[in-house]
């Protein structure tokens, strides 16, 4: 038993609560899950091991030589991965600021604040390194019994790239905090944690439009173009790569790299951690005003009253804004595809149609939540003289409206090069939208709107039943613009995911 | 010759969650009456009321609200009736005009009655203020009143409200009271569940005390004094009582 007020003590209390907090977001609050979400997990474990050895070991692509072009994947793969794991941790950082919780009760105890956030410092970097490695270690476990061991190095090297994203977020935020206010930091960090978790991948697949008319990343990073225009294999630039190989010298520089920069932020910040979360407190919710004496306007009927309400709400809120923002950040390739071949009639396009729509499908799951299970006045709407069908017909509608202004510059721009391909990527975008809506109407739940993170722990199933169904709709648009009518498949396939979301629906209970 | 219904009548109401919650509750509340529903936590009130704002099926029973059958239906029921929880749901992001526009809207009153409207409600809750300014910073008192402005903005002939004044401050307590009271003068009935027994035995024209699931008793504080046969016993000392033996008896 360690003693009350220590870091061990702290990061005792801080792992029991994330690990009940992990299993209660695995096993959805229902224990008797727990053998089924093991099962689960270890399927999936199996299976990105068999997909990392198809790759790796069956591609033929052992022994790995780190020659240049082995080194720029890597590092170019290495960045993405990094620039995901420092939007995950300003994530986290951002929301240890904000998030209330029990820091009344820390704060307002004769502990030493500074120890539990040196633990919870500490914590976002463990936590961000382990999201990589779960994705990253079967390729590495591969590389490490098919190539060499001293592929395993790569764990430890993940763990200082958590360590230094933590850092540098930790870093980040508290220099916002002062720079800004802590008024406009959650929404700046929210929203820089959103663009760097997307700009590599946009980035990367930008430079593919460019070099070869297609969306391949690794192709691209390993082209001669980009090869020549790196630096030469004896760069500091490749020793987070080679430390990952197992080589000694760039190994113990990464770690030492990683120790010191979040050991620097612990002591540069954990002790007014404290502080500055105080002044956080009330800041997250700030009485903006909205135009002063703006005249009462009363809207023509109910639903009317209903789609206005879903668009300010939606339009106000800079947090879900920027929540939505990583999914229209995914539109910024096929927008520059789009510019670079407006009026081009060779068909290039095509490759657009299955992005839209995936995109409509992935905004449309997100927005419908909003409307439908994150309704602030539930009571409200269900007191009101207005027919359930009414209200839900409206809030669809706005999900819609909504969705159609976003993709209607895409439409219109593709219909002057091939009015084709621009109603096929409309009609499987809209099917797409109602899709997700009609999986969020089945699984639809009461929760707030600041839940919206956490909406895909509500339910596994509408998950992955949102994710597959606009899989499916953009595979079918993909061949449906392509003129054949294999197209058909696919669209059976997204009917198909909905049917069972309705099989599977609580609300088919009653 | 005809008489006019009641503003609510309830008649074996019955809800379960897996044990019974309310157990065939009978209730009839007199047009323009201010009727206080007291028990103790977990006797069903909450429960009752959500049944007859129309937010939870009953398992059985009928409610009507001047006698429209509200099972059958729930539309014209909702046009007359206003419901305010203890739980002030408002939107964060919207001002409390805009949400007054929305709850108009909801109810489709014609513009320039809501307008009308809207500017006394603000004006006698004291929101002037704040009218155009986003509810999310606003207390809990705060977002009370404007939850309340929106129930009364259609000008609701059955207010039902369920411990609308937990939490709140003296000054805004006082307010939504005068509120509540110049609504009944108006004519309006309505019907109150509260743990704050001074605000029954003050407001209430008649008291019904629910325990387990049922009225165990109901009437004015002198009818109920006189049931319970101590004339000059406060609501606390007859409430307690009542509860007591309730549970002697079950």
């Amino acid at each position: 038993m360690t003693r009350p007020g220590t870091l061990a003590w702290f990061a005792h209390h801080e792992m029991r609560l994330a690990w009940r907090d992990f299993v209660g977001m695995m096993t959805a609050g229902r224990p008797t899950r727990r053998r089924l979400v093991y099962a689960a997990l270890a399927g999936f474990a199996a299976f990105l091991h068999l997909i990392a050895y198809a790759i790796l070991v069956a591609g033929g692509r052992l022994p790995l030589v780190l020659d240049r072009t082995t080194l720029v994947v890597a590092t170019g793969l290495g960045a993405a991965a990094f620039a995901l794991m420092l939007s995950q941790a300003l994530e986290s950082v951002t929301r240890a600021f904000y998030a209330r919780g029990d820091l009344d009760l820390i704060l307002s105890s004769p502990a030493a604040a500074g120890r539990l956030f040196a633990v919870r410092i500490g914590s976002v970097a463990l936590a961000t390194g382990a999201m990589t490695a779960l994705l990253a270690g079967p390729f590495v476990n591969i590389l490490a019994v098919f190539d060499r061991p001293g592929w395993l190095a790569a764990y430890p090297v993940m763990a200082a790239g958590g360590a230094v994203a933590t850092g540098l977020a930790v870093t980040v935020t508290v220099g916002l905090i002062r720079l800004i206010g802590p008024r406009r930091t959650r929404f700046a960090a929210q929203v820089l944690a959103a663009v760097t978790g997307a700009a590599f991948v946009i980035g990367v697949q930008v430079g593919s439009i460019l070099s070869f008319g297609h969306l391949d990343r690794t192709s691209f990073l390993a082209s001669p173009a980009v090869t020549r225009a790196m630096p030469a294999e004896t760069s500091l630039l490749y020793w987070p790569a080679r430390a990952a190989a197992g080589e000694t010298g760039p190994l113990a520089a990464t770690l030492g790299l990683g120790a010191l920069v979040l050991v620097g932020a612990i002591l540069a910040f954990a002790g007014r951690f404290g502080a500055l979360a105080l002044t956080t407190a009330g800041s997250a919710d700030p009485a903006a005003p909205a135009a002063r004496g703006a005249a009462f306007r009363g809207p023509s009927s109910p639903a009317a009253a209903l789609r206005r309400k879903e668009w300010r709400l939606v339009a106000r809120d800079p947090w879900l804004l920027s929540q939505t923002l990583m999914q229209l950040l995914y539109l910024l390739p096929p927008a520059f595809l789009l510019w670079r071949n407006f009026g081009d009639r060779t068909g290039a396009l095509v490759v657009l149609v299955p992005v839209l729509v995936m995109a409509a499908g992935q905004l449309a799951g997100g927005l419908a939540w909003l409307t439908i299970s994150g309704e602030d006045a539930p009571d409200l709407v269900a007191t009101a003289p207005v027919p359930a069908a009414t209200a839900t017909r409206a809030k669809a509608g706005a999900v819609i409206a909504a969705i159609s202004v976003v993709l209607l510059p895409f439409s219109a721009a593709m219909a002057v090069s091939s009015p084709f391909e621009a109603t096929m990527m409309a009609a499987f975008a809209a099917a797409a939208a109602l899709s997700a809506i009609a999986i969020q109407l089945l699984f639809r739940t009461r929760a707030r709107r600041s839940q919206f993170r956490r909406r895909q722990t509500a339910s596994r199933f509408s998950t992955f039943a949102e994710a597959f169904s606009s899989i499916a709709w953009a595979g079918g648009a993909a061949l449906a613009a392509a003129g054949t009518w294999l197209a058909a498949i696919p669209a059976g396939l997204a009917l198909a995911v909905v049917a069972a979301a309705w099989l599977a629906s609580p609300a088919r209970d009653g | 010759m005809p008489t006019d219904p009641p503003a609510l009548r309830v008649r074996g109401l019955a809800k379960s969650f897996g044990r019974p919650a309310v157990a065939g509750l009978d209730l009839e509340i007199r047009a323009g009456e201010f009727y206080a529903l007291l028990g103790p936590n977990g006797a069903g009130k909450t429960t009752s009321l959500r049944m007859v704002a129309g937010l939870l099926p009953p398992d059985a029973g009928s409610i009507e609200i001047f006698g429209i059958d509200a099972r059958r239906d729930p539309i014209g029921a909702k046009r007359i009736t206003a419901w305010v929880s203890d739980e002030p749901l408002v939107y964060d992001k919207l001002t409390p005009v805009e949400y007054l526009e929305f709850v108009a809207g909801l109810w489709s009153l014609p513009g320039p009655v809501a307008a009308a409207r809207a500017a006394d409600l603000i004006d006698w809750l004291g929101l002037g203020p704040q009218a155009h300014q986003r509810c999310e910073g606003f207390s809990k008192g705060m977002r009370q009143k404007v939850a309340l402005a929106g129930a009364l903005i259609h000008e609701p002939r059955l207010i039902i409200l369920d411990e609308p004044l937990t939490g709140l401050d003296a000054g805004s307590a006082r307010q939504v009271k005068s509120v509540l009271a110049e609504r009944v003068g108006a004519g309006a009935t309505i019907i109150m569940t509260t743990h704050i027994l001074e605000v029954a035995e003050r407001m209430a024209e008649r008291i019904g005390v629910i325990a387990a699931g049922r009225l165990i008793a109901e009437g004015t504080l002198a009818e109920l004094r006189a049931a319970s046969g101590a004339l000059h016993a406060s609501l606390e000392e007859i409430f307690l009582d009542l509860v007591a033996g309730q549970d002697r008896a079950a």
